[in-house]
């Protein structure tokens, strides 16, 4: 019954791409979900340009909101599939390049120059040996606080662990609590425990942990969680993070009732519309905890797949290659307010983008993607509520760890 | 001379297949659109995901056969214990929907001026959605200005985090689930009272009966039939609790909210799931359980049929 569906489905397709070539020389179809307004606007700007390069490609593209995205992109890739969608890079991508559904670009890659001017992404676009994606953008993780706060109790801002603690001691003293933290969905405290664990045991460790190659009891995970232990004892986050959207965790930094958080480039539009302004708002890199191990940072990449049922695949390479450019890099970022991939692409001259900037590139540690698209998305899932408990019950952390062990056993 | 003139009035057989079978063949031909998709969409799938729940798939690539091997992992999985176990919360604070429904019931079914607009009042949580529910269930318990924390604080009660406290949590959903349940039972009271036969409640009145005992004997056994459905409506409706658990909490803190349905979803079709095997044999067990119910209330069905 299905089976037949899909044919219908594929038929109904077909003669539609059939009525349109009669009127269009080509044709492209693009799913994305960058229906929030900024990157909508970004999406809207690059086909119309890429339009306006290729006069004869007709520009088909669909809209997703970003949750019904999340299972959408499953159907249509098997059932109806455009000829370019939008993903992230890392873990994530695994599943539809096992499948069969992404086709891979080395060609794109090698014609254009990619492997030099967009080097800095290629290892997180590489699965097999092979190429998955152009990447376009992407935006940097760190601590985002309150400048005018730290003024007022006279803190500097803090380069080392023991700095960071003694901040915090500080901020508590005066009734502020130090981090806020929203974790009813989960990932934000992702972004924590990443952060804790490249400043404790570094980057490759890090990426042997996601990638299920180191036990969840080993050691150096304990130590990174005695680590973090030490700011939940200290009170360092807010009180009932659990009821918060990383949204909702934003009021009480807002208020001045919480001083910094953990989040990435994408938290300053919202702050900004909630009335700060940059001579309050801060931004800066994770405090170091151990000297010997090489900075790594925190910064997600966001892609576009050539899908493989695709029909028009040479204009979706022309749109990949158009993509890939450094002047279009530096337009669709300048509107994203995110940073471009392209070496010879400008940053926008946000204050964040600059720092943001000015930090990736220095990083020589290496660059994580995010826990949930560098682990296996059942790992995520159960690492991510496993951090939330710790949080709330940092009793339980063997009984945790344990938990998180028997998934990873299950998955390899 | 013989009945050879009067005019046949009954053919005899010879006639076609249709016109003898008629009235035996109407009623399937009107229920046959019923049947094929109740067959297409209820019954097929039931078959599909027992047969899919011995499969590890992941919705996309070739499903493995793995045998029992998704049951066993089961009865070794906590999040399905916390699951089964908020199911069973859920299906006995579920039933609070019945008295309290019959309470407001009683309450409504006078006749005062106006009495349209308290019952559109009662019944109007039942009509918005689920979503709406949570969302404002959800503020109500917003630890930092929801009215609920508001309330407790001025007889000096700290502040309590229901959504974010695991020992509160599955509760504050069922109270949020309460609402619009009561409300649908009482619904389900009203035209049942409407039923009620005067003459009886005449003849108990002579009887000197009232009060208590007058709903106990008389009134109660008369609604009998809508506290069948409102048992049945209630039992489904806490068994498939889901969008409630999903606004208000996505399952958590940890998971500790979770109930089968949602946490079927959540292995199944969510952002970190696409374990169709596991979810399927979740949805199995928790179809199993549905099914003790259904037996129980057929066969009771049965039973009163025949008794009267």
């Amino acid at each position: 019954m299905f089976k037949r569906t899909k044919t219908l489905v594929a038929t109904i397709a077909a003669t539609t791409i059939l009525a349109g070539s009669a009127w269009a020389a080509g044709e492209l179809i693009i799913n994305t979900d960058t229906s929030d307004p900024a990157p909508k606007k970004a999406f809207e700007d690059v086909i119309a340009g890429f339009e306006a390069e290729y006069p004869d490609i007709e520009v088909t593209w669909n809209l997703f909101d970003h949750e019904g995205y999340k299972t959408s992109i499953r159907n249509f890739l098997t059932a109806d599939a455009p000829d370019l969608a939008n993903w992230y890079a890392g873990n994530r991508m695994l599943p539809y390049v096992n499948a069969g559904l992404f086709e891979p670009i080395d060609d794109v890659w090698e014609e254009n120059g990619l492997n030099e001017s967009l080097a800095s992404a290629k290892g997180s676009m590489t699965i097999d040996g092979k190429v998955w994606g152009v990447p376009y953008t992407y935006y940097q993780w760190g601590i985002y606080y309150r400048k005018d706060i730290f003024e007022e109790q006279g803190i500097d801002v803090p380069k080392t662990w023991d700095d960071f603690i003694a901040a915090g001691e500080t901020l508590k003293a005066a009734g502020i609590t130090p981090i806020t933290i929203g974790t009813k969905y989960l990932w934000t405290a992702g972004g924590v425990f990443d952060y804790l664990n490249l400043r404790t045991n570094g980057y490759d460790f890090h990426m042997a942990l996601t990638k299920g190659e180191v036990a969840w009891t080993d050691d150096r995970v304990k130590a990174t969680m005695a680590n973090w232990k030490q700011l939940l004892d200290a009170d360092f986050f807010i009180e009932n993070h659990a009821a918060y959207s990383w949204q909702e965790a934003l009021a009480p930094m807002v208020q001045g009732d919480a001083a910094m958080y953990v989040m990435g480039n994408f938290a300053v539009a919202p702050l900004r519309e909630a009335g700060l302004t940059d001579d309050q708002l801060g931004f800066m890199q994770f405090p170091i905890i151990n000297p010997d191990v090489p900075v790594a940072e925190e910064a997600p990449t966001d892609t576009i797949h050539l899908t493989a049922n695709g029909k028009n695949k040479e204009n979706a390479k022309k749109f990949l290659a158009y993509l890939a450019r450094a002047d279009v890099q530096t337009q669709i970022n300048e509107t994203l307010g995110q940073l471009p991939i392209h070496k010879d692409s400008t940053v926008g001259d946000d204050k964040f983008l600059q720092a943001g900037y000015e930090m990736l590139s220095n990083t020589d540690g290496g660059i994580a993607q995010f826990f949930d698209r560098d682990a296996p998305a059942e790992m995520a899932k159960a690492g991510m509520e496993g951090f939330q408990e710790f949080m709330v019950k940092p009793d339980r952390l063997d009984k945790i760890l344990e938990r998180l062990e028997k998934v990873r056993a299950r998955i390899n | 001379m013989t009945t050879a003139a009067l005019p046949d009035t009954h053919p005899p057989n010879p006639k076609s297949y249709w016109k003898r079978n008629q009235q035996r063949l109407a009623p399937w031909l009107f229920l046959a659109p019923g049947i094929a998709m109740f067959v297409l969409y209820v019954i097929a799938p039931i078959f599909q995901s027992i047969s899919i729940s011995f499969y590890a798939w992941d919705g996309l690539g070739e499903a493995e056969y793995i045998g029992i091997a998704n049951y066993v992992e089961l009865m070794d999985d906590e999040d399905f214990y916390t699951s089964l176990k908020n199911n069973v919360i859920w299906l006995v604070l579920y039933m609070l929907a019945l008295p309290a429904g019959l309470f407001v019931a009683l309450f409504l079914n006078q006749t005062v001026r106006g009495i349209r607009i308290y019952k559109s009042l009662f019944f109007f949580p039942f009509v918005i959605s689920q979503v709406v529910v949570g969302l404002v269930f959800s503020w109500f318990y917003d630890p930092s200005f929801g009215l609920f924390n508001i309330v407790t604080g001025w007889f000096g009660a700290d502040p309590i985090a229901i959504l974010a406290d695991e020992r509160y949590v599955t509760y504050g959903i069922i109270a949020a689930g309460l609402w619009p349940q009561t409300a649908y039972c009482m619904i389900l009271y009203l035209t049942g009272l409407n039923a009620v036969d005067p003459e009886q409640i005449e003849a108990a009145r002579l009887d000197n009966a009232k009060g208590f005992k007058m709903l106990w004997y008389v009134v109660l056994p008369q609604l009998k039939p809508a506290t069948f459905i409102a048992v049945v409506v209630t039992v489904i409706g806490a068994l498939r609790s889901f969008d409630l658990i999903s606004i208000m909490t996505d399952g958590g803190p940890y998971g500790t909210s979770s109930v089968l349905a949602f946490y079927m979803y959540e292995q199944a079709f969510s952002e970190y799931g696409f374990r169709m095997g596991y979810g399927a044999a979740i949805a199995v067990v928790l179809f199993a359980i549905m099914m003790i119910y259904i037996a129980f209330f057929l066969w009771k069905m049965y039973r009163d049929e025949r008794g009267g």
